[in-house]
């Protein structure tokens, strides 16, 4: 990559948070219209990308970057092949259309412009994920992605259903994002590889690696959780809370793709073996067939598609953990389809929504001559997801047949399972297409007609493209599909397949899925009775499970902290103490640490006098029957310190011993005059035992350690170097008083700034009147 | 607390304390003594002050109030520390020079006004905490 | 000498931290009082002792030419005093407007921020 074109690349990764940071304001400007000028961030970004389209379809990998954290081995890098192309392409050419979308949607709602503002930053860590190398790069940008998708699920905040599917979001997410940076760590440390395209030269180093399982599996869950496969499907339904747009751009066409693109990116150093042929064919079936049987049960358009999501989800997961090369062409082909069909038929239903005021599929009908554009896009689209011949989702259906075949009991297991979820999958698309426009019209709460431009412009444009893509496949499988296949299978891969049908098994198994569609769809009414009695009938499901498993994570926290947080300073204070002891004992016993028995000191007997005089003290605070004893005992303790420190060659310490012991004599006596309290302990015999046991404890524990201390020998560097330089350097004979304003002339900076703040604190803790309101009475 | 004899006697013996507190701070860095000591025997000075004759005399005598002083004493050390600055030496490195003042030779310093602004701080605040004590306890 | 003091200085501690473990304010208090001069002598017998001669340079000399105390701790426990000073002003103005808001010295009946029967939080969204 040149510098040039790295340099537009970079600017290219970073338009979109620029944009963002506009879009308030040019919203404030041009209301509406602004999407207009937002949507040429994301187009001109698309343009940049499609640049590549040729030199990726012929075989190459571009990559690129900066250093990010030199000295960690981490950089902000890129990695462009035909997967990352083929994402950045989806990003941002749906991305163009979805904020173009959005401007119509949101039209007059007040923070259009927080919205435009959140859309583009996904849109710009969206696009950072997928063509992230370094580990690093990817892993910001997908916890990026779990934040944005917070913020846009939440968006209409001053409902609780969206803050909670938001959470839910962000939880399920978040907590697969830390699983996916563990993952990524221990691939780091067992190939040495701290970026993909790193890790994609290292072949089988990785597959070898007796840290292969732990690695795959927590690389899986951080996939399964972005991705909604079952049984952590139940974030994504619920993220329908979000407005339309989001569900179209974020929760169908991009994001909830992250977690296959990791599997598909991963697939050359991760898959073939056993573990990986497995856990992904059962994991991604499974989520393919719950996906559309709780689809099934919905009325409502959104979650209709949103559950028709998860299956899809889950058939990508299970083509790409199938393991041939077909299998993966049909992945790839699969999921451009999807994201075509997908993003479209939201679209629709959110304009159908808009025009109407419901989206409640029996309670619509009969639009057709009200709205036609957006009934032509809706037929384009459910075309494409039915698979019929002529549509791009057709190429993607017969490539499934072809890939999983008769050939084991295993793949025909597979195809069974691909069989029903593709018949229910073609119901359900023609059910959200066809019902609310077909038929009688009905009264519905709003009267329809045909949206703005900006709304339906969107939906037809990517149903169209479904067909035009399939019509020209030799040009979309030179520049799309076959880069992406070898990308995903880490070996060059062609793929031919053409929309005009040729007998075989696959169009036979079309067929039959066709036909089992038809019957689905037109039984629809009657399976979703069936599904709801045995629905209603489990009465359990991993949704309400997460809210038993937050009450229940409130309720420990809550029972935790109430045992810790008793909210009794003397527990507190016991606590402490008892761990300052163990802290200083425990090492002492476990390491013999204990210090040599020293020899009786010999000092002057007016030294003995000052010792004991200070334990006198003490020991009459401790005993004292009144304030004034108390207060008269503290003063001598203090002065026997001060003592101390003029008989051990301390004046300056001496001097302010005193002085400050004074003071504290006064103010304890001023305060404590007023105070009708009395010093005297009013603790229970038994309780007093504890706290001399622990109070004793502590104090020789401390001794202890001073003696031990005192029995090393003495490093005097730093004294010596005060006491060389004090006069030399700092012109000062009184060396504490040169090391207290000059050579630590900071440290007193700040000591003399907290002495006025705690004086500022006292003013204003006395001066403070109280905010009770019966005092306040008693003064009006 | 507040006889003939202390009232009398209070108002001398804090001017005498200040006047000694001020020779403690000058003298403090050749000899015993320094900025905190200093401070601290002033604002003993002027808490026996206010218990001996009340603490509005007090604060009439600082003309200031004591929080005040305390901040422009934080000011002065920040502000010596920052004369550096024009030598292009780290911050608060001592710089030193002498002048002469009626023909002695003087050696003034930021260090000095680094002290001196030790001393306010510590004046400052403790005096202000024993003000107000003192204030409820008379108020 | 040290040895003394290890022990003079257990002896503080002990008797500090039996004042604060005591429910009544005043106690704590005075306790913590205490406690600071026993930190205090620590740093101070940490960096040894040495009898009766201060760390200050003769007027002939530009260094000290006999063996005199450790100026270093001396220095740390200079500011030490004057701010753990300050500090328990604070602390006794502060126990003495809780002592007239709340009509109470003993830390039990003090439950304003943790009151006594908190209902659980919120477990909705």
């Amino acid at each position: 990559m040149t510098a040039d074109s790295q340099w537009l690349t970079f600017l290219a990764l970073m338009l979109p948070f620029a944009a963002a940071a506009l879009a308030p304001f040019l919203t404030k400007l041009l209301r509406h219209n602004a999407a207009w000028v937002l949507a040429i961030a994301p187009a001109l970004m698309f343009l940049h990308f499609s640049g590549f389209l040729d030199p990726v379809s012929e075989g190459r990998a571009l990559a690129g970057g900066y250093a990010w954290i030199p000295s960690l081995d981490v950089d902000f890098s890129w990695y462009l092949d035909g997967l990352s192309v083929t994402f950045a392409l989806l990003i941002t050419g749906i991305g163009t259309l979805i904020v173009l979308y959005s401007g119509g949607y949101l039209n007059g709602h007040e923070h259009q412009g927080r919205f435009f503002s959140f859309i583009l930053m996904f849109m710009g860590s969206m696009l950072g994920l997928v063509v992230a190398d370094s580990f690093l790069t990817l892993f910001v940008f997908w916890e990026l992605t779990s934040i944005t998708s917070f913020l846009l699920i939440g968006f209409d905040h001053s409902r609780s259903g969206s803050r909670r599917a938001a959470l839910q979001a962000l939880i399920v997410t978040g907590m697969g994002g830390l699983s996916l940076l563990a993952g990524l760590l221990v691939i780091w440390g067992a190939t040495g590889a701290s970026s993909l395209s790193a890790l994609l030269a290292t072949g089988d180093a990785l597959r070898e690696a007796p840290l292969y399982l732990a690695a795959l599996l927590l690389i899986l869950g951080g996939a399964f959780t972005k991705s909604a496969q079952f049984p952590f499907h139940f974030w994504l339904p619920n993220a329908m809370e979000a407005p339309t747009p989001v569900s179209a751009y974020l929760h169908s066409a991009t994001m909830v793709k992250a977690g296959v693109y990791l599997v598909m990116r991963l697939n050359p150093v991760l898959g073939e073996t056993v573990a990986w042929e497995t856990i992904l064919p059962v994991f991604g079936g499974t989520t393919l067939i719950v996906g559309t049987f709780l689809a099934v049960r919905q009325t409502d358009l959104k979650l209709m598609l949103a559950y028709t999501t998860v299956a899809s989800l889950g058939l990508l997961v299970m083509l790409t953990g199938f393991g041939s090369h077909k299998a993966v062409e049909a992945a790839a082909l699969y999921l451009v389809a999807h994201s075509l069909f997908k993003g479209a038929l939201f679209m629709v239903a959110g304009l159908v929504d808009h025009e109407t005021g419901t989206r409640d599929v029996t309670r619509l009908g009969g639009l057709r001559s009200a709205m036609p554009v957006t009934f032509a896009a809706a037929v384009l689209a459910a075309c494409s997801m039915g698979g019929l011949p002529l549509f791009f989702g057709f190429l993607a259906k017969e490539e499934i047949y072809a890939a999983l075949g008769f050939a084991s009991g295993w793949s025909a297991a597979l195809t069974l399972v691909a069989i029903v979820g593709n018949g229910l999958m073609f119901a359900i698309g023609f059910a959200v297409a066809l019902k609310p426009f077909l038929g009688a019209p009905v009264e519905t709460p709003k009267h329809a007609h045909e949206g703005p431009v900006l709304l339906w412009l969107g939906p037809l444009v990517l149903g169209g493209l479904g067909l035009i893509a399939a019509l020209i496949s030799t040009v979309s499988h030179r520049l799309i599909s076959s880069p992406m296949s070898s990308a995903i299978a880490g070996e060059p891969v062609t793929v031919t397949i053409s929309t005009v049908p040729h007998i075989g098994m696959p169009l036979a198994l079309s067929l039959v899925t066709v036909g089992f569609g038809v019957a689905a769809f037109r039984m629809l009414g009657r399976l979703r009775g069936v599904m709801a009695s045995v629905l209603n009938a489990i009465g359990w499901g991993p949704d309400k499970g997460f809210d038993q498993a937050l009450a229940a994570t409130t309720k420990l926290s809550f029972g935790v902290t109430r045992i810790i947080q008793s909210g009794r300073l003397d527990y507190y204070m016991t606590a402490t103490f008892i761990a300052l002891a163990a802290a200083l004992l425990i090492p002492m016993i476990a390491f013999g640490e204990f210090p040599a028995a020293p020899a009786f000191p010999a000092m002057p007997f007016y030294e003995w006098i000052v010792l004991l005089i200070g334990v006198i003290g003490v020991g009459a605070v401790i005993y004292a029957r009144d304030r004034l004893t108390a207060i008269v005992s503290l003063g001598i303790q203090g002065f026997a310190v001060a003592l101390l420190f003029m008989l051990l060659g301390a004046p300056d310490l001496s001097f302010t011993q005193f002085m400050v012991e004074t003071l504290s004599v006064v103010i304890l006596a001023l305060v404590m005059t007023r105070l009708r309290l009395s010093p005297t302990d009013h603790r229970p015999t038994s309780e007093k035992i504890g706290d001399v046991l622990v109070a004793g404890t502590c104090g020789a524990a401390l001794g202890l350690m001073l003696l031990r201390v005192t029995q090393v020998p003495f490093n005097a560097e730093l004294s010596e170097f005060f006491a060389a330089n004090s006069r030399v350097i700092a012109h000062g004979r009184n060396i504490v008083n040169v090391i207290i304003v000059d050579f630590r002339g900071m440290d007193t900076l700040g000591e003399i700034a907290v002495v006025m703040i705690t004086g500022l604190a006292i003013l204003a803790l006395v001066r403070i009147r109280s905010a009770k309101p019966a005092k306040a009475g008693q003064e009006s | 607390m507040r006889t003939l004899i202390f009232r009398t006697i209070a108002p001398y013996l804090t001017s005498l304390m200040v006047l000694f507190s001020i020779f403690v701070l000058l003298r403090g860095h050749n000899d015993p003594g320094g900025g905190f000591i200093g401070g601290l025997i002033a604002a003993s000075a002027f808490a026996i002050y206010g218990i001996a004759c009340g603490v509005s005399p007090v604060r009439r005598a600082l003309y200031f109030h004591p929080m005040a002083i305390s901040g422009f004493g934080l000011l002065l050390a920040a502000l010596a520390g920052w004369m550096s600055l024009f030598f292009e030496v780290p911050f608060l490195t001592g710089l030193w020079t002498t002048v002469s003042i009626l023909g002695l030779p003087v050696d003034l310093s930021t260090v000095l006004f680094f002290d001196i602004g030790v001393y306010l701080v510590v004046v400052g605040a403790i005096t202000s905490i024993a003000l107000a004590l003192e204030e409820r306890e008379h108020g | 000498m040290e040895v003394a003091l290890s022990v003079f200085v257990g002896i503080f501690f002990a008797v500090a931290i039996y004042l604060m473990l005591s429910k009544h304010i005043i106690r704590i208090l005075l306790g913590v009082s205490i406690f600071g001069n026993a930190v205090n002598l620590t740093i101070f017998t940490v960096g040894r002792v040495v009898r009766e001669v201060p760390p200050i340079i003769p007027e002939a000399l530009q260094t000290p030419d006999t063996i005199t105390a450790n100026p270093l701790p001396q220095a740390l426990i200079l500011t030490a005093i004057v701010i753990s000073f300050s500090f328990f002003a604070f602390l006794l103005v502060l126990a003495f407007r809780t002592y007239q808001e709340l009509g109470t010295d003993d830390t039990d009946g003090m439950r304003v921020a943790e009151p006594e029967g908190e209902p659980l939080p919120p477990l909705g969204y």
